[in-house]
């Protein structure tokens, strides 16, 4: 198990390492870093003076040595275009992206699996099959038509929500919350719905395959012939052995609801992390892309890694085993 | 492999009549969703072909558009124009000639930035799974890690990366192909997993080893025998990235990072018509988002039938 636990980490440190890589090409080789802090009138001496206090006439390694090291202690330089430290931007914008992201994963998993569940015990009901059918449509819509039309109905012809920003916010510490005010309250509910929304139909659509493959097993014929109850072999037996597969899938799912964050907080003008990474990537801001890159890929690494310790934990076949069990 | 009895010396069924009694069409034929989702792609194809001439104005001409014609609403609404089927937008534009214009530029966009991700697949998924050895770990190892982002997101990171390499370029020139290699890049690893998948199994198949106890170069081997064999699964996962090429085209163009408000995508025109949603201009934004949903839901559907279709664990 500690085997299994050390694999999945070193994995997590060779992805870590390469991205890093390419965070410190962008930062060195997409336009000049000293021109684009100075702006294109300074004087000659100047450029000299900041290449030299950059370390950019050091050899090439030992500059991504040093952006490494700096990385590691949360220095990711300077923003070009706000001229403020990246690393405080970031710090400020978190708490939006986190609030809504970790809302719209709780939602699409706990709506997901309810509706997944559902639509494998009543198969042929007129609801599973409706549920079916739009959950078929959302795969297809893209994100920010989901977004657009949820502000068209709720927010300009029924006005029963807010369209854009966080409402009124509390801070606690430097960590502001939209939790506490009602307010900030309504101007998380069209955004969680969207972002939320595609991975539901993910999660859903899983859960009712696993489910319908699962009842179909020998444990569960044995269980029925056994007299338990129905209610108790579909939540005991059939959907603990569903929830495998499905934690892998939420998990990477969770890499797609911090990507599509960035699309959910761009059509709700949402303060938040992805905004600002669409407003670097508009201005070819270089040190908040590669920032925010280091950050979605710290992020992605640190799921991963947890769900496999929450395999061991739901796999009882992994317990006290060094070996990688066969899928 | 034991020998098969010699069937009696008939003529090759031509190329019409084996269409004709293939599996595929007949489950073509069975099923109607298919065959409307076909239609529906046929349908738009054509319109964004022949679009110049479909559409009964130039949306892109200043002399034949006015801004005094902006945002009419439909024409069977109050105020709307029986010129403007559809209504105009912002600048004036008849929008039933901006959609087919539209659609055309997002299809244009999604089939090359395909084709490039295809291309950039197969080469890397052969030569990964011919020569094997470090190439295959180094290509293999670059696809992993690739794969740990949402598309998305790379598309997203190369727009912004290449935009800063043709920095001073006129963004109107180079729009389209910024989006091109962003989604080439962004799309290739399941081709090249795919292909080196089962060019690993052809190599070391018969026809392989005699073409290369013949002395062909192995780029002429990859091409002309491993090529052919490996590349018909590829064939679903370019309908299905098409699917996926045009939205995420129309996501790009929508967060003002793809093509500009002169040249517009569908995904350009859904973010104009997104500025004038609270003013009760619903039109503006409605028809792209609407032609953007059904376009990737009957390719998506052409490419689910497809899967199954080919799949002969299925038939």
């Amino acid at each position: 198990m500690l085997a299994y636990i050390l694999r999945s980490l070193m994995q997590g440190l060779v992805v870590m390492i390469a991205v890093a890589f390419i965070a410190f090409s962008m930062f060195r080789f997409v336009g000049d870093p000293v021109v684009n802090m100075l702006g294109q009138e300074a004087t000659l001496q100047d450029r000299a003076e900041l290449t030299e206090r950059l370390g950019l006439n050091d050899p090439v390694p030992l500059q991504f040595a040093r952006f490494v090291a700096d990385a590691a202690q949360g220095d990711f330089g300077i923003s070009y275009r706000q001229g403020r430290k990246v690393s405080s931007l970031i710090l400020e914008r978190l708490p939006a992206t986190v609030e809504l992201a970790v809302l719209s994963a709780i939602f699409a998993f706990v709506v997901g699996i309810a509706f997944g569940v559902y639509a494998a015990i009543r198969r042929d009901g007129w609801i599973a099959n409706l549920v079916m059918s739009i959950s078929l449509i959302g795969v297809s819509l893209p994100t920010f038509l989901i977004g657009i039309g949820l502000i068209y109905i709720f927010a300009v012809e029924l006005r029963w929500l807010p369209s854009f920003g966080r409402g009124d916010t509390v801070k606690i510490g430097w960590w502001t919350t939209g939790l506490l005010t009602v307010s900030g309250l309504k101007s998380l509910v069209l955004p969680v719905l969207t972002l939320g929304f595609l991975q539901l139909t993910l999660i859903m659509r899983l859960v009712r395959s696993e489910m319908l493959e699962v009842m179909r097993a020998d444990f569960i014929r044995f269980a029925r012939a056994r007299g338990i109850p129905e209610r108790k072999i579909e939540f005991r037996h059939a959907l603990r052995n569903t929830m495998i597969p499905v934690i892998t899938i939420a998990g990477v799912q969770l890499g797609g609801v911090i990507a599509f964050a960035i699309v959910t907080e761009t059509v709700f003008q949402w303060p938040g992390l992805g905004a600002l990474f669409v407003n670097a990537v508009q201005f070819v801001d270089v040190p908040v892309m590669s920032a925010y890159l280091l950050f979605v890929a710290f992020v992605f690494v640190l799921t991963s890694l947890l769900v496999d310790i929450v395999y061991v934990a739901l796999d009882p076949r992994l317990r006290g085993s060094a070996l990688v069990p066969a899928k | 492999m034991s020998v098969q009895p010699a069937s009696s010396p008939k003529q090759p069924p031509s190329l019409w009549a084996r269409i004709l009694d293939s599996d595929i069409l007949a489950s073509f034929l069975r099923s109607k969703v298919t065959m409307v989702a076909a239609v529906i792609v046929l349908v738009l194809f054509i319109g964004a072909a022949f679009s110049p001439w479909i559409a009964p104005t130039n949306p892109f001409d200043p002399a034949t558009v006015f801004l005094a014609d902006a945002n009419i609403p439909p024409a069977w609404q109050d105020g709307g124009d029986p010129k403007f089927i559809l209504g105009t937008d912002d600048q004036g534009r008849d929008l039933y000639s901006a959609i087919l214009y539209g659609l055309r530029v997002s299809l244009i966009v999604g089939l090359l930035g395909v084709a490039l991700a295809a291309t950039i697949g197969i080469t890397l998924g052969l030569l990964a799974g011919y020569l094997g050895g470090r190439v295959d770990s180094l290509i293999m190892r670059i696809a992993d890690v690739q794969l740990t982002f949402p598309a998305i997101l790379i598309a997203l990171l190369i727009d912004g990366v290449v935009r800063g390499i043709f920095k001073g370029a006129n963004r109107e020139d180079t729009a389209l192909y910024v989006l091109v290699i962003s989604i080439g890049l962004s799309f290739w690893v399941q081709y090249a997993r795919t292909i080196r998948g089962s060019t690993l199994v052809e190599r070391n198949k018969d026809y392989v080893q005699a073409a290369r106890l013949v002395g062909l170069p192995a780029p002429l081997i990859m091409l002309r025998h491993v090529l052919p064999n490996v590349i018909g699964p590829v064939l679903v996962i370019l309908t299905i990235n098409l699917a996926l090429a045009v939205i995420t085209e129309a996501t790009l163009s929508f967060l003002g990072v793809g093509l500009p408000p002169t040249q517009p995508s569908l995904g350009t025109l859904i973010s104009i018509g997104n500025r004038y949603l609270f003013s009760g201009d619903w039109w503006i934004v409605t028809f792209p988002g609407v032609t953007l949903a059904i376009l990737v839901l009957a390719v998506n559907l052409l490419g689910d039938w497809l899967r199954d279709a080919l799949n002969p664990r299925l038939r």
